[in-house]
């Protein structure tokens, strides 16, 4: 029975004079490796050259301000529902009154955490939310030297007042026609 | 006043020889770093300034930094000696060899050649052989079975294919009638090189060339699966840096060498056209050093393409192979020359 298309039969003839000889071979391999001396080289010169990200990319997390500046996350735990790392924590708090500006509605993470070494970036948890609180930007989790210092805060989650031009990748439209478009 | 002359001219062109010999080895430390990543589709080091060119200085200076380590159990002064005799054989082989036609300056005539001996090509292997003491005794004075197994893997190669080496050179020999290497330079005017001549015996002189300088596809002594580091697994610091140094200049030696004895030296075609003989001079080193470089660029061509080869099929091809075939190219030339001369 034939499982695959490319099998190839197995010649066992012993080798010819020219075979044994092994320079014809050798003068081959040479001319392979000198047509890679000309090739385009796949290195990135790293810090001065970036790699350019997929329009998709799925990178750091970032909670979402409205309009006005004020949290959108109203603390549901949809995200940590459906996270399938179990890498997101929150508590919620009241707003209290004089807040309005900094809270969009009654309800808000007081403390929210995501662990980046139990996080996969599925982008679930931007699926999952009702209010387009999180969003998925396109830079990477820093390195760090101690285990606690890749569970990020709220301090470094939401999004600085000043949006930075880094993150323009992670606005919402933008993201989504691209979305759109490489499906 | 001639001698004063003679003493002097004699140490500047020993002294940049020597200066030569070491930078293009130091350079060739970077240029095969660079050729073995373009070979790979990368680009090799490039952060120690402009293109990497700082790299070998870097490389230098790290070397001279590392702790020096002399084992207890060692043999203290043949430890020293070893990476010492391997540096100077290397750097003495270069004294025979003629780097380019006389020049003519203040109304002396100055050869381009530091020793013109009537035996150069014998004192070139004679040098060549001693250079297996410095890996033998390196190997012998760390006290180390690994340092001693590789040091022992490596003078039996270098031993064994000296040989064929010789005899490929034998029939040269033949046709030039002389030792001398400035002669048989000479008599290669032109584009009457000995390659065409010689072009079997020219295949076994470069193999057995990769084999000499223990580079791959016969880099055997050191072998990192099976040898630790082969002969030079104790050493540290700039002892190391001698044994790996060694290396690159005996490989620009036997590309100076080979360009010598196969490749017609400092002789380019349609030499005779230039009748300014200082001029002659001039494109004459520069031809050869053209030559030498493509040697060396063939050496890291083929490091960077063949696997390495097995001790035993090593062996084989030294003594079954290369010998005989070497032999046979002797009769042959003889043959030929007899028939020339009917």
């Amino acid at each position: 029975m034939q499982i695959t298309s490319r099998a190839k039969r197995v010649d066992k003839k012993p080798f010819t004079f020219l075979e044994r000889a092994y320079l014809p071979a050798i003068f081959g391999g040479m001319v392979i490796t000198i047509k890679h001396l000309f090739k385009k080289k796949v290195t990135i010169r790293y810090p001065e050259v970036q790699r350019e990200f997929s329009p998709v990319y799925r990178g750091v997390h970032m909670l979402k301000r409205d309009e006005n500046g004020a949290e959108r996350c109203t603390a549901c735990g949809l995200c940590a529902l459906s996270c399938p790392a179990e890498a997101i924590t929150m508590t919620a708090d009241e707003r209290k009154p004089g807040e309005e500006n900094l809270y969009r509605e009654e309800k808000y993470a007081s403390v929210y955490e995501i662990n980046m070494l139990r996080c996969i970036f599925c982008g679930l948890c931007e699926e999952a939310c009702p209010k387009e609180a999180i969003f998925l930007t396109d830079s990477i989790p820093t390195a760090n030297f101690t285990r606690d210092d890749f569970t990020y805060g709220k301090d470094r989650l939401v999004e600085p007042l000043v949006r930075p031009v880094k993150h323009i990748n992670a606005f919402e439209e933008e993201r989504r026609t691209a979305w759109n478009k490489a499906r | 006043m001639s001698t004063i002359f003679f003493l002097g001219y004699k140490t500047i062109l020993v002294t940049m020889v020597w200066g030569i010999s070491l930078l293009i080895a130091m350079y060739a430390t970077l240029m095969e770093r660079k050729l073995a990543g373009f070979l790979q589709d990368r680009l090799g080091p490039d952060r120690a300034g402009p293109f990497g060119i700082f790299q070998p200085l870097m490389d230098g200076g790290k070397l001279f930094f590392k702790e020096e380590i002399i084992p207890n159990d060692s043999n203290k002064f043949l430890f020293i000696l070893g990476p010492s005799l391997a540096m100077f054989t290397a750097c003495m082989t270069s004294a025979v060899i003629p780097w380019g036609p006389d020049l003519n300056l203040f109304g002396h005539t100055i050869p381009l050649q530091i020793a013109d001996i009537n035996i150069g090509v014998l004192f070139v292997f004679g040098v060549v052989s001693l250079g297996v003491y410095g890996v033998m005794i390196g190997g012998w004075a760390s006290n180390n079975k690994y340092s001693l197994l590789g040091a022992v893997r490596a003078s039996s190669q270098m031993i064994s294919y000296e040989l064929a080496m010789g005899l490929s050179l034998i029939a040269v020999l033949m046709m030039s009638q002389s030792l001398s290497v400035k002669e048989i330079v000479q008599q290669q005017h032109g584009i009457n090189w000995n390659v065409f001549y010689q072009p079997l015996g020219f295949l076994i002189f470069i193999i057995c060339a990769f084999a000499e300088t223990n580079r791959a596809p016969f880099d055997l002594p050191e072998c990192e699966a099976e040898l630790v580091g082969g002969y030079h697994t104790e050493y540290s610091s700039m002892k190391l840096g001698f044994y790996l140094f060694a290396e690159y200049i005996n490989m620009f030696v036997s590309s100076a060498f080979m360009a010598a004895v196969f490749f017609g030296g400092y002789n380019f075609p349609f030499m005779d056209k230039i009748a300014n003989g200082n001029l002659l001079a001039i494109l004459g080193v520069a031809v050869f050093f053209a030559k030498i470089f493509f040697f060396i660029f063939v050496f890291m061509w083929v490091r960077w393409t063949l696997p390495r080869f097995r001790y035993d099929q090593l062996m084989k091809l030294g003594w079954q192979i290369l010998i005989p075939l070497s032999v046979i190219n002797i009769l042959l030339t003889g043959g030929a020359i007899m028939l020339k001369n009917l």
